[in-house]
């Protein structure tokens, strides 16, 4: 079974968030395996408010597309524009460089621990 | 339904490789990434499992006359070691499978069908030999088929297999042309060798006796290996044959699709004629003689991205609608068939049939991407040549 950074909490749609003010957004490496290569980033703009769990953009692989739902509720401040221009790196540093967004939290969606999440996606 | 299991399967596994349902085959789709796998047969080699194709043995004194009544092709002049892509087609003309068919002696044809379309294609070859001398034997649990594909796929596949005067019917493999064929040695074993391919690389088919296709399969990666030879899924091969302007059954070709329609009439041959010279009445000839003095209601056009999102199979080809500054679709002029972001060009491509008034190359049109209308240009295929040396 895959390690998860303990330090990030997870959604069963294969989404990571961690603690930090503000929070950042990514996928998980298991969404970044079962995408394949992934080749464009659809992300929300800068300033608009997300609904934890609702779809809010779209990561494309070579063979397939996939909803890109978000872990949280709050307002977007920024986003990965490197991850944009080279998609790549969500499968190669899921959890690293390949971050998706950052958000000023006002509230989250069921998450998951490290544990629980590898449980979910084990 | 249970998947069924190539010969290579085990080794599929122990590569580590994600498996997918395929024309009722668990096949790879990929091994470790799609756009690696693509990249190192448009630059070096890649090695796919090609087991699920269904083999088709026609044998007899009338082997070729059947084969031109029941296919649209000229198979009965196809020189001995020669290769032909052609279809099958229903009575109205519809396409029930494309293949490609090997003569392997003066008597002997060996005819390859989709995985899919295998059991439709052994069926209509049945009964469309009645009357003929000629057996129609379903040989595809007994082979295996591994392609090298890639520029450099001559050289490992010279490494690998040795010529045999007996078996070359006096081809030298270094004067193989393309789609042609002809049996070299793996070891003691006698393997059919085409260079034949769905990637628009150079590259080889290999036919293997089933119980030989493991040793075959490691021997080709050993001897690739140095070369930047990888095993490559159906991923790869998928994005691959669409650069290459290549049709796959099920998107471009299906029951309700003609040669014709398709851009690929040349394959119909209605000149064809019997030995006494008189015109052979093939299965679909009066449909497809029909379809080709009419006019198309649909023409298959290649599509290319202006912009980043890519078109995938299925979605609508509409009217692009330059008042509109929402994005909001124009009506439909067409259907995607196949499309994908192309790992070598960079940009989306697609194909895609569409009515004729707006198939001319430079028409500037829009795919429905999910809500959103996304700019396409019609361009000539294939999207990828290679460079020919």
């Amino acid at each position: 079974m895959a390690d998860f950074p303990a330090n990030l909490r997870y959604s069963v749609e294969h989404e990571w968030v961690d603690d930090a003010t503000p929070a950042t957004v990514g996928v998980t490496s298991v969404a970044a395996e079962a995408l394949g290569d992934v080749v464009y980033l659809e992300l929300p703009e800068v300033g608009a408010t997300i609904e934890a769990g609702t779809v809010i953009g779209e990561i494309e692989s070579t063979k397939s597309v996939s909803e890109l739902y978000s872990p949280v509720s709050g307002t977007v401040v920024e986003v990965n524009q490197a991850a944009i221009d080279d998609p790549a790196v969500v499968n190669s540093a899921p959890f690293g460089e390949g971050w998706l967004f950052k958000v000023e939290v006002t509230g989250t969606g069921q998450l998951l621990s490290a544990e629980e999440y590898a449980q979910h996606a084990g | 339904m249970t998947e069924k299991k190539t010969p290579l399967h085990a080794e599929h596994e122990a590569l580590g490789a994600t498996m997918t349902d395929f024309g009722g085959w668990m096949m790879p789709l990929r091994y470790t990434s799609d756009l690696a796998e693509h990249r190192a047969v448009r630059e070096a080699a890649g090695l796919f499992d090609l087991s699920h194709m269904g083999g088709i043995s026609i044998t007899g004194p009338d082997a070729g006359a059947f084969l031109d009544h029941a296919l649209v092709g000229n198979l009965s002049r196809l020189r001995p070691l020669g290769a032909r892509y052609t279809m099958i087609c229903a009575e109205d003309g519809g396409v029930l499978d494309d293949l490609i068919v090997y003569r392997t002696g003066e008597l002997e044809y060996f005819v390859v069908a989709n995985a899919a379309n295998a059991e439709t294609v052994l069926g209509a070859l049945g009964e469309r030999a009645a009357g003929f001398d000629a057996q129609v034997r379903d040989v595809s649990a007994d082979q295996a088929l591994v392609a090298v594909q890639g520029p450099r796929s001559a050289q490992i596949v010279r490494e690998v297999l040795t010529e045999d005067a007996e078996l070359s019917g006096g081809t030298a493999f270094d004067e193989l042309k393309y789609y042609a064929s002809l049996g070299m040695r793996f070891g003691d074993e006698a393997v059919l060798v085409a260079r034949t391919g769905y990637t628009g690389e150079d590259g080889f088919e290999i036919w293997v006796d089933a119980p030989h296709a493991v040793a075959l399969w490691r021997a080709l990666l050993a001897a690739g290996e140095p070369h930047g030879l990888v095993p490559a899924g159906l991923s790869a091969r998928d994005s691959l044959r669409l650069e290459a302007g290549m049709p796959l059954y099920g998107h471009e070709l299906d029951t309700t699709t003609t040669p014709y329609d398709a851009g690929i009439g040349r394959v119909v041959r209605l000149d064809k004629v019997s030995d006494d010279g008189t015109p052979v009445e093939f299965v679909g000839r009066a449909a497809l003689a029909a379809r080709r003095e009419s006019a198309p209601a649909r023409v298959l056009v290649g599509l290319r991205g202006t912009a980043r999102r890519p078109a995938r199979a299925g979605y609508a080809v509409v009217q692009p609608d330059a008042a509109r500054a929402d994005g909001a679709v124009g009506p439909q002029v067409g259907t995607v068939t196949s499309g994908a972001p192309s790992p070598t060009l960079g940009y989306p491509i697609a194909m895609a049939y569409v009515t004729p008034e707006v198939s001319a190359e430079g028409t500037e049109l829009a795919v429905d991407v999910r809500g959103r209308a996304e700019p396409f240009v019609v361009v000539p295929m294939p999207f990828y040549r290679r460079e020919r040396s």
